[in-house]
């Protein structure tokens, strides 16, 4: 940062808070989080900084709630009414910069080479996107409970197999303590199925798509570890280990805590609070079904919409935002992985003997991003139905043989999304 | 009536303009070019050009075949049973996968009946448009008459002169005003299969005899708990709307009823029904209009699960145009739901009309 | 009638009685709703599964309501929200009873075919026409104070004019009118009166019932409203309630502030209802007519 400009801005900033300074262009940005006080406070924070930092550019904010955040953004990008810097969730970026809404980042990926994988959007060989954080999956569980069992702690390096995850799940059941020996979050059927479960079906040796071509899920989908995978899955709920997806919402955000569930299977940003309200909570990898142990990657991210006039502008504020401090300050706040090392030593539940520090072992080790292509937001809700039916008794084969079906006709349809 | 009066060209168009203009910008010109998108290829987001595909997604939608499913037999041509002496099938994927039946393909089982040893099998090219379909008019046909005769007793019952019968009234109006969103998701608390009010309540007044039944879970349950709370939702409204008919009733006819000396039910029968015709017809528009647009308890309560039993057409329109980015497809299905309707209400004034 | 006075009080309980336990069957979500926006989370969700959820017993406090305030803007939803329901309701009420009038009593040229696409477009879901609908209104020309501009979106007109007229109302009214007494207009006709004064001095006035009804069902349609806005709406500025519930479900859902939300938002729908309650009640009778 040139310390003139620097000077310049802090002098603008002072002297007259309330009039823009002319020679300052507006960008404008959107982002999901609103009714988030700490994710607000924080980015608002971020946005003061910088536009106090240089006199070219005033970022100003619109925020918008989540769930409804991508329908919004589609909604905009059809009325052609988008703004400069739009946060966008990483498996949808590829759907988003396909479509033609978001244009490739103007900063050299050098600058991010020590970002977790799963914080860098690429699409068709280009930065889209990066992100401020990344999210895991875990599965949570007591000591006293794997105490009681007598279960083997397992680790990042030598992860439960499915053998001794079944086992651990029937010791649980036999205990008959719980109400349920696992819980998976079955009531949320938004994205939270193929961004937990789908690893889960990797690790199987399957996956929603086949990744060497994206042009089918043919025999990803529906072959021989996907069959197994299916039937596994099925048996967790014809067994009575897991609640299916009639579960009640309230159960999945204190069933663990209130001690109905053994183990549950959960993101990190419900880490903090139950490390609050349980003393002995531990969190521990994905099982290895086989082929490897497997969590998914990717969170929010932002990136440069395509008509944005300003992309030089934009990029100097992601770059702004991408700075040690505030990738801290976002993990303090909001419990999620912060993307750097070095961010990740400022933390206090990241740093090295944080309570939280192997969810970032885990992002590196275990973290697989998912499909990375346009087809993904169809694909993720196929998935999830199948999912969803196979859990209520639905035949396994058929079902995936449907979903390979759909999937297949929609990126048939789509031309086949850009793949060659 | 109205023939009876002069021919009021200007007024009549200057009344109705204002509303008519409206309705044709901002509900007909729509829906027209919905029609446009159900004939292309058209998605929510994508760089592909647009391209005219005449009626194929409509044939996506609609198509479906019946198939015959011969038992298995062994070498000696015996008919294969399990040990429960079941017959044994092969498996409808030999068909619906295989080169030998190209025109299958992608095709999945609806449902299925016995014929003698053999199966027959109707399958579809979209099951889950089919369930959806099914779904609706099930849903439309069970809560219409249901929820219309509750209401009508409802208002009936409030319609006496009591000492603050007006606090009765507001109350049983109240799931109406909140909102249906809010409703949904009190009632999936209610309906839990593990400790969910219901089950709690059904059990303690059976002594403990009543197990516990996962609502929203089962198949068989699912449908039927949704048209229940929809029911209860909706029910105080329509008990408004029956209310502002009975207002309507002359109470000179009441009296003279009285004076005659006619039984509570003859002057329901022949004073307040035949008064109430207008109302009656009213009432049942609305809720098969309600019943047909059913989506926000589905997207609350189950995302049309478990395995398709509350999946409805307007679900599908939806998830289709916005979760899966398909708009073609989307449209496709509000037209089809259109025309259906259409067609139902125009074989139905013609059945009811005057001679 | 006559009545045996013992039999009378008895009768009379029963009555109560009845009216009681169907009361009970309705109230309970307003009841939940209420005291579960004075728990904490926790204490909430325990409850759900027991008849503790509809009494204010444990740890009660306000402190849902301070942390909705917090969260949101709550009163500027509401206030857009009440202010964007009360123009379209007064609108609709204008415009498609006039419709509803002409539809009904006069005799003109095209009426049938005009009204049949009126009443068929009540087989439409909104749900069905809405990205057609969204292409529409962002193109759409507006005069305003700032001159011509093109493009409807982020405004409250958005959220009001393309909801002022739809076939339900209308046939509400048309339903409505069919059933009063004709002679009247006709008498109203050869006294000399114009259809305006026909319209504005004889029916209008016999209408309380409609009107009511048709303003409740357009009032609840319009203060539920949830796609529409959030399509047409990017700024925070204009968003009404329902889009601001969005704020309350995070990753991890702030059920008591839901609760005290939801519980602030039904406020004003409660006040329109009690508002409009004399109205359902103003029968023919009371205005002094026979039929």
């Amino acid at each position: 940062m040139n310390l003139t400009k620097h000077l310049a801005g802090v002098m603008i900033a002072s002297a007259c808070l309330c009039v823009p300074a002319l020679a300052q262009t507006k960008l404008t940005m959107w982002y999901h989080g609103a009714g988030n006080e700490v994710e607000s406070r924080i980015l608002n924070q971020i946005i003061s900084d910088f536009n106090t930092s240089q006199s070219d550019w005033t970022v100003s904010i619109e925020s918008f709630p989540e769930k409804s955040y991508n329908d919004s953004v589609a909604a905009a990008a059809l009325a052609g009414n988008l703004p400069d810097i739009l946060d966008v969730d990483g498996p949808i970026m590829p759907n988003w910069a396909w479509a033609g809404y978001l244009q490739p980042l103007p900063i050299d990926e050098s600058e991010f080479a020590d970002f977790l994988p799963g914080t860098k959007g690429v699409w068709d060989g280009k930065l889209y996107s990066v992100g401020l954080w990344d999210a895991a999956v875990a599965l949570f569980a007591r000591q006293s409970t794997l105490d009681e069992l007598g279960l083997r702690t397992p680790t990042v390096d030598k992860p439960w197999s499915s053998e001794e995850f079944m086992a651990a799940l029937d010791a649980a059941k036999a205990s008959g303590k719980y109400e349920f020996a696992l819980d998976l979050g079955m009531n949320d059927q938004a994205e939270w199925y193929s961004y937990a479960f789908s690893p889960f079906l990797q690790s199987f040796g399957g996956d929603i798509v086949d990744r060497s071509t994206y042009r089918t899920a043919e025999g990803a989908l529906n072959g021989e570890a996907a069959q197994a995978f299916g039937k596994w899955w099925q048996s967790l709920f014809t067994g009575g280990y897991a609640p299916g997806t009639s579960e009640d919402p309230a159960d999945q955000q204190t069933g663990f805590i209130n001690g109905k569930f053994a183990f549950q299977w959960n993101g990190n940003w419900r880490a903090v609070e139950t490390m609050k309200a349980v003393d002995d909570v531990v969190f521990l990898p994905a099982p290895d079904f086989g082929a490897g142990n497997k969590i998914g990657a990717g969170s929010w991210q932002f990136g440069v919409s395509a008509k944005s006039k300003y992309p030089e502008g934009a990029a100097e504020f992601i770059k702004f935002a991408a700075q040690d401090k505030y990738l801290a300050a976002f993990s303090d706040g909001i419990g999620l992985i912060p993307p750097t090392p070095s961010a990740a030593q400022m933390t206090k539940n990241y740093k090295d003997g944080g309570p939280l520090a192997m969810f970032f072992d885990l992002s590196k080790a275990q973290a697989l991003v998912r499909p990375v292509t346009p087809g993904y937001v169809v694909q993720a809700k196929v998935f999830t139905k199948a999912l969803a039916d196979i859990a209520n008794g639905a035949d396994v084969a058929d079902t995936l043989d449907a979903a390979v079906d759909e999937i297949d006709a929609d990126i048939e349809s789509n031309g086949g999304y850009g793949h060659q | 009536m109205a023939s009876k009066l002069t021919l009021s060209n200007r007024t009549g168009w200057t009344f109705a303009l204002p509303g008519f203009a409206l309705i044709f910008t901002f509900i007909v010109l729509p829906f027209f070019f919905a029609i446009g998108l159900s004939l292309t290829n058209q998605r929510l987001l994508s760089p592909n050009p647009t391209q005219f595909v005449g009626l194929e997604n409509y044939r996506q939608l609609l198509d479906f075949a019946v198939v015959t499913l011969e038992p298995e037999r062994n070498e000696a041509g015996e008919v294969v049973r399990d040990e429960a002496g079941e017959i044994q099938y092969p498996r409808l994927r030999a068909i619906t996968r295989s080169d030998d039946h190209p025109q299958y393909r992608g095709m999945r089982e609806w449902f299925r009946w016995q014929s003698g040893e053999n199966v027959r099998v109707v399958i579809a090219n979209d099951v889950v448009f089919m369930k959806a379909l099914v779904n609706t008019f099930l849903f439309v046909l069970v809560v219409a008459p249901v929820q219309g005769g509750l209401a009508l007793m409802l208002a009936l019952l409030i319609n006496q002169k009591l000492r603050g019968i007006s606090v009765f009234r507001t109350i049983y109006f109240m799931p109406v005003v909140v909102s249906i969103v809010v409703v949904s998701l009190l009632w999936r608390f209610i309906y839990d299969g593990q400790n969910g009010l219901l089950n709690s309540i059904l059990q303690g007044l059976s002594f403990g005899l009543f197990q516990p039944v996962d609502w929203l879970g089962e198949p068989s349950t699912a449908l039927p708990a949704i048209m229940a709370m929809s029911i209860w939702q909706a029910v105080g409204f329509h008990m408004v709307i029956w209310l502002a008919g009975l207002q309507t009733i002359s109470p000179t006819l009441y009296e003279a009823a009285a004076i005659e000396g006619a039984s509570k039910w003859q002057t329901f029968r022949y004073v307040t029904w035949p008064g109430l015709r207008n109302t009656a017809v009213l009432v049942l528009v609305v809720i098969t209009i309600q019943g047909f647009a059913l989506f926000a308890q589905i997207d609350v309560m189950t995302n049309g699960g478990p395995r398709d039993s509350t999946q409805t057409l307007v679900f599908q329109a939806v998830e289709r145009g916005y979760g899966k980015q398909d708009i073609s497809g989307g449209s496709t299905i509000s037209v089809i739901l259109f025309a259906i309707v259409l067609a139902i209400s125009l074989i139905q004034r013609w059945l009811t009309r005057e001679r | 009638m006559a009545f045996d006075p013992d039999n009378y009080g008895l009768r009379l309980f029963v009555r109560y009685l009845v009216l009681c336990l169907i009361a009970l069957i309705f109230i309970f979500p307003l009841v939940f709703m209420i005291n579960s926006s004075f728990k904490p989370d926790n204490q909430l969700l325990a409850d759900t599964s027991s008849l503790r959820a509809f009494v204010p017993v444990g740890d009660i406090s306000l402190n849902n309501y301070f942390g909705a305030f917090r969260r949101a803007p709550v009163g500027l939803f509401v206030l857009n929200s009440v202010l964007v329901t009360g123009a379209t309701v007064l609108l609709s009420l204008l415009i498609c009873s006039l419709a509803a009038f002409s539809f009904a009593f006069l005799r003109w040229k095209g009426r049938d075919v005009v009204f049949s696409i009126v009443i068929a477009t009540l087989i439409i879901p909104f749900e069905t026409i809405a990205i057609p609908l969204l292409l529409l209104v962002s193109k759409l020309p507006w005069i305003g104070l700032e001159g011509l501009q093109w493009g409807w979106l982020n405004t409250y007109r958005v959220q009001i004019i393309p909801w002022i007229a739809d076939g339900l109302t209308i046939f509400l009214f048309v339903q409505y009118f069919k059933g009063l007494p004709g002679e009247l207009i006709e008498a109203g006709r050869v006294e000399g009166a114009s259809w305006w004064q026909v319209y504005y001095r004889i029916v209008m006035p016999l209408s309380g019932p409609v009107l009511a009804t048709a303003a409740i069902l357009k009032f609840l349609v319009m203060y539920n409203q949830y796609l529409w806005p959030l399509i047409v709406v990017q700024q925070e500025t204009y968003r009404p309630v329902m889009v601001g519930l969005g704020y309350f479900f995070q990753l991890n859902v702030a059920w008591g502030e839901v609760m005290a939300y939801l519980t602030l938002i039904t406020v004003p729908v409660l006040i329109f209802y009690l508002f409009l309650q004399r109205a359902f009640i103003a029968s023919i009778a009371s205005t002094g007519v026979k039929g």
